[in-house]
């Protein structure tokens, strides 16, 4: 249980008071419902000990899907000065760009409804899932190398998608100073029998329909509407991301005490950003996040190929494209109005979604005029959301959104809850058609041991941080 | 005595691990860490296992852990490699040698059950008491 008491700023924000070692108070995004949920768990401690690190900017920020990580809580975002400022390894976590990606098709629930057995049945075959996976792609030296350097621009290089998918993807699906150089040979090995797969846990890919629109102009310009079939993925870089993370965190913790910082939790290791340890990292976790996009980018091909395969369509009756591309564990460098300065900062993004507004620079051109989609999966049973940023993240939450419904119970709870229950029977009777490597995991995922994703939502878009565009409900999962 | 026990976490995996010496306490968190993992049983004993001796550091005996069980892991995720016994030779705060036995990862075999992607630092914690040792590890998961 945690003792640090907060006070309430409006109906969806509290505030953790500045105390002890902390530089910055904390906010949290939460309604009276999700705030009760927050007694139970360490996170509210991880955004009082986040608030400690060097150079840390306004507030140490929590999203309302904020739950109980390892060192920064999941749902932190974190702002930190490049001169003076730090960069942690575990502010950003071990999936380096785990993230999503949400693709339109043509199609509406009539042309699946008969087919979603079939058409799940050889997803579940042909996507490589499951602990130790490995994938159709394999790299030689060379071609890694490219895609540490490249990411999703390798994939659409070697054939694996078009340019247009590029300009949907967040950075373009590249992102800039990866220097595959600064990444160890343990990842480098790690990363060559993985790509094209999606990986473990809560990862995912489901067929959703779009149930309810919210915003009818910027869902046209998303290319969302109404009964329309999509496809979510959730995926990240896989062994190479978790290795570059542990070599760098283990580093990062070994010269802890020559740095001087004062760490409330090892788990906070960091290194100044002018310096070249945190330098180091900041090349290899592009390499990470560039792999990341390469990933996505092979699940999306496969997934395309098993569409027009299963269901005997053209590409052109089909219609798949990219509708957008987000990570949600990522440092990134970008530009904030900080007390009337424009200011170079490196926002820390754990379990948080970018959520920049109309006519910002890195929004997409065709959307340039609405703001940057936000997809924010829910638990298996409720689907998903798309948001839309909104000038309000810029000012409070440094561009930044919720990433998901967020866990409420833990693993092992859930697995004690669904003991005798058919979890797989109880979504087919809400019709969820689910296939998974094993039933473990799906007693550990099942919609109860999250938060529900309509609350969580509900506070960003009250908050104005992201505002809602459209609902989808899930038909089919597969999960790792 | 038992091993091991899955404590409280929300996202992640939290473990608290015994053992009557230090030495022993760690092998039984390497143990723990496999159980997680795979389903450990079905250990073909014809079949000689694979050695191998390996040699870490630490800055303190928290650390050293840390790294032991992150090298293991390694083993694990990065080689095929799994781990069937595990047997420190010498321990001590800043450097463990132990020798391991196991034998490349077959999934028919073993099937899998969680995959644990690393071995964290938070909330980490060795303590004695008594006669006992015990240790708390987060894996993420």
């Amino acid at each position: 249980m945690s003792e640090i008491k907060l006070e309430r700023i409006d109906d969806n924000r509290w505030l953790l008071p500045q105390t002890g070692g902390m530089r910055v108070p904390g906010i949290i995004y939460a309604n009276e419902k999700i705030y009760q949920l927050l007694k139970g768990d360490e996170s509210t401690r991880q955004v009082a000990n986040v608030a400690h690190l060097p150079g840390i900017v306004n507030y140490s920020l929590a999203m309302p899907d904020v739950h109980w990580g390892y060192g920064f809580p999941i749902g932190g975002v974190a702002a930190f000065d490049l001169e003076g400022g730090i960069v942690s390894p575990g502010g950003v976590g071990y999936d380096i760009n785990c993230g999503c990606r949400l693709l339109a098709t043509n199609l509406t629930l009539d042309d699946v409804r008969d087919r979603l057995g079939n058409l799940t049945t050889t997803l579940y075959q042909q996507i490589p899932s499951g602990v130790g996976s490995t994938g159709a792609v394999k790299l030689s030296g060379k071609d890694q190398k490219k895609v540490l350097e490249d990411g999703a621009r390798w994939a659409v290089k070697a054939g694996f998608g078009t340019a247009q998918d590029m300009e949907t993807t967040e950075d373009g699906g590249a992102m800039e100073g990866a220097d595959p150089e600064q990444v160890s040979a343990r990842a480098i090995e790690r990363g060559k029998q993985q790509l094209g797969t999606l990986g473990s846990g809560n990862h995912f890919l489901e067929i959703e329909v779009v149930q309810e629109i919210f915003d009818e102009s910027v869902a046209r310009i998303f290319g969302l509407s109404k009964g329309q079939i999509n496809i979510m993925i959730h995926s990240g870089s896989r062994g190479l991301g978790y290795q570059i993370c542990d070599d760098y965190l283990a580093l990062m913790v070994k010269h802890a005490q020559k740095t001087g910082i004062d760490l409330p939790d090892r788990q906070l290791a960091c290194s100044y950003l002018d310096s070249q340890r945190g330098r180091n990292y900041l090349a290899a976790m592009a390499c990470g996040a560039n792999y990341a996009w390469a990933n996505r980018q092979l699940l999306m091909h496969q997934t395309q190929e098993v569409f027009e395969k299963s269901l005997h369509l053209s590409p052109r009756e089909l219609g798949m494209r990219l509708v957008y591309d987000v990570c949600h564990n990522i440092a990134k460098i970008e530009t904030f109005n900080i007390q009337g300065k424009m200011k170079k900062l490196c926002v820390h993004r754990k379990g948080a979604t970018r959520a920049f507004p109309a006519g910002h620079d890195a929004v997409p051109e065709q959307y340039k005029s609405v703001g940057q989609p936000v997809l924010i999966p829910g638990d298996m049973g409720s689907g998903s959301y798309v948001l839309v940023g909104q000038e309000k993240a810029m000012q409070e939450t440094f561009g930044s959104a919720c990433h998901g419904a967020g866990r409420v119970m833990s693993r092992t709870q859930a697995t004690k809850v669904s003991l005798g229950r058919s979890i797989s029977r109880e979504l087919a009777d809400q019709g969820v058609l689910v296939m998974a490597t094993s039933r473990g995991i799906l007693r550990e995922e099942m919609p109860e041991a999250y938060k529900n994703v309509n609350d969580v939502v509900q506070v960003m878009h009250e908050s104005g941080i992201a505002t809602k565009v459209a609902r989808l409900k899930s038909l089919a999962c597969i999960k790792g | 005595m038992k091993k091991y026990k899955l404590l409280n976490h929300t996202a992640d995996i939290r473990v608290a691990v015994w053992g009557k010496t230090r030495k022993e306490l760690f092998a039984n968190a390497v143990a723990a860490m496999f159980d997680l993992m795979v389903s450990m049983s079905g250990e073909d004993e014809t079949k000689p296992l694979e050695e191998k001796t390996v040699k870490i550091t630490g800055n303190d005996l928290e650390d050293t852990l840390i790294n032991f069980l992150r090298e293991t892991l390694y083993l694990f995720n990065g080689r095929g490699w799994l781990v069937r016994c595990c047997e420190p030779l010498e321990l001590n705060k800043r450097s463990i040698t132990a020798r391991m036995q196991g034998e490349l990862y077959n999934r028919q075999k073993n099937p899998q059950k969680t995959e644990i992607k690393a071995v964290t630092y938070h909330g980490l914690s060795i303590n004695k008491s008594k006669n006992t040792w015990q240790a708390k590890v987060v894996f993420d998961v």
